[in-house]
């Protein structure tokens, strides 16, 4: 069966955030009262739950966190990116996503190996995050 | 703080663990009032007797799932909840019934959690592709929808891979040791007739040659999925002392949720087994290392790893040695998952996870036929739900 891949559909709170991407850029939301990075965006700090938040344009680097190479389809959508090359990637904030890794060969995956952001448009609204070594 | 250790397990039932269950079809429902009827049958109490129950979701209503159950079962409660914690349902179930119990609410509460399949629906339905999204929400306005699905982060193999990978940098991975594990829980399945695996032993070079299904997870490191089903009684003192079996008190529990999706962790390697096991362990005011046997939740093998350290069973990071230096099978040093696990029995869902309180059950109540430990009063089960995301421990013991 072929099923379309899920895209994310941007929320008043994580709009700035998709945008961003479309533009080549990414922003992430920091706390005004505690001064703590945060993401995934959300409408109150996951540190102090104040609303003062404040999106800031950052590099998007980071350092890999782990990765898997999934070698069976994690569900079918994801049957045509098998071996699929999921990984949580820690900015340089100190705040972790998941994405998946491009442009690198299995066997030079390293964790703790520097990545940079590879923007993937996804759709006419959605680009991806994902990430390549730096 | 915590149980005083006045309720008890008194009795259980088990749906035999099926590859593929070929007997009647019946609703959840109708499997929710066959497990307590064995459950009850098995402690010596009737039908009347039920005043509390716990259940999780069923797939005849989406809301009110405990007044469907007791409207079925057609006996009122003081007591009912609906547990949502995935597979460490069965041990949040236990331990809310043994509280239920100890506030004076309820005396006897029926925990069940079917597991066969349903009959086909004759009104037929297109296949809903969102429903391969399993536990993880795709609905509009889900942070997992947003940011984790639309990668490919979805079910749980990936995540315990990932997490397993990150152990792997920190401190080292011993695929062997690993493979050990699996060995020896199949060992103690091979002789537990109710278990997918009975009479399948696998060596430690038949895990090592498994496939790779997500690095560094292979297929035999993974829980087979089978149809099934578990209940279990819990009651009073006043009711355990007219019951048939040894009652398992419930001394000790702890539960603690972190996370839904591990990318999102504070620490990827603390899990939240570790503060759930030292509450369980003080409100019993017993260590680690008096325990008779350990019936650790084992959906991969990393669950099993992570638990043995962050229980307290050995130190952080060293895990690996801790299970190349001790035997967990029956007449082992260290008897562990004593029916196989669920690595060695198979997981029937979210009733997996009751396997490991179960089991509890019939070593201390001295029912394990085979697999019956020599001196069994005493010991530690946990449960996990989602990807390490909500853990659940308990101490049961007998007088």
């Amino acid at each position: 069966m072929n099923f379309d891949k899920p895209l994310p559909v941007p929320t008043p709170t994580s709009a700035p955030f998709w945008d961003g991407l479309k533009d080549g850029v990414v922003k992430l939301q920091k706390c005004n009262d505690c001064s703590v990075w945060v993401f995934y965006p959300r409408s109150r700090c996951s540190n102090c739950l104040s609303e003062a938040l404040e999106w800031h344009e950052v590099s998007g680097a980071g350092a890999l966190y782990t990765f898997t190479i999934a070698r069976q389809p994690t569900s079918p959508h994801f049957a045509s990116e098998v071996p699929q090359r999921l990984a949580v990637v820690e900015l340089d904030e100190g705040v972790r996503l998941t994405t998946t890794l491009v442009n690198v060969a299995d066997g030079d995956i390293r964790i703790g190996m520097r990545v940079k952001p590879y923007f993937e448009p996804a759709s006419d609204e959605i680009t991806l995050l994902r990430y390549q070594p730096a | 703080m915590g149980l005083l250790g006045e309720a008890a397990v008194v009795g259980f039932a088990e749906h035999r663990h099926e590859r593929k269950y070929t007997g009647p079809r019946k609703f959840t429902i109708e499997q929710w009032a066959d497990l307590a009827r064995l459950a009850l049958d098995d402690a010596g109490l009737s039908a009347s007797d039920i005043n509390g129950i716990v259940c999780a979701d069923i797939r005849e209503s989406g809301m009110f799932t405990p007044a469907t159950i007791v409207e079925y079962l057609g006996h009122p409660v003081n007591f009912a909840e609906r547990i949502d914690l995935g597979g460490a349902s069965a041990v949040g179930m236990i331990w809310r019934a043994a509280a239920a119990i100890e506030l004076g609410i309820c005396d006897v509460v029926v925990c069940a959690m079917p597991a066969r399949p349903i009959p086909s629906n004759p009104t037929q339905r297109p296949v809903d592709s969102r429903r391969y999204f399993g536990a993880s929400s795709i609905e509009w306005g889900s942070p997992q929808a947003e940011f984790d699905i639309p990668y490919g982060n979805v079910a749980q193999n990936c995540g315990y891979a990932m997490i397993a990978q990150r152990y792997a940098a920190e401190f080292g991975y011993d695929s062997r040791a690993m493979a050990k594990l699996v060995a020896h829980q199949r060992a103690n399945g091979a002789a537990n007739p109710n278990a997918v695996f009975f009479g399948q032993p696998v060596s430690i070079e038949d895990v090592l040659a498994s496939k790779v299904i997500a690095d560094p997870l292979r297929m035999l490191e993974i829980v087979m999925p089978v149809a099934g089903g578990n209940a279990v009684v819990v009651a009073s003192r006043e009711v355990a002392s007219r019951c048939r079996h040894r009652p398992v008190w419930v001394t000790g529990f702890g539960e603690h949720l972190t996370i839904k999706t591990p990318t999102y962790a504070k620490d990827m390697m603390q899990t939240p087994v570790g503060p759930a096991s030292r509450q369980a362990f003080a409100m019993a005011g017993v260590k680690p290392a008096d325990i008779d046997a350990a019936e650790i939740y084992d959906c991969y093998t990393i669950t099993v790893l992570l638990t043995l350290e962050d229980a307290g069973f050995c130190a952080k990071g060293e895990g690996m040695e801790f299970i190349n230096d001790h035997d967990f099978t029956i007449g082992g040093d260290f008897p562990m998952n004593t029916h196989g696990g669920q690595l060695g029995a198979g997981q029937a869902g979210l009733a997996g996870g009751m396997t490991q309180p179960i089991e509890a059950v019939r070593q201390i109540m001295h029912r394990a036929g085979d697999l019956q430990l020599g001196q069994c009063d005493t010991v530690y089960v946990s449960g996990t739900g989602g990807v390490m995301s909500e853990q659940a421990a308990l101490i049961l013991q007998g007088d």
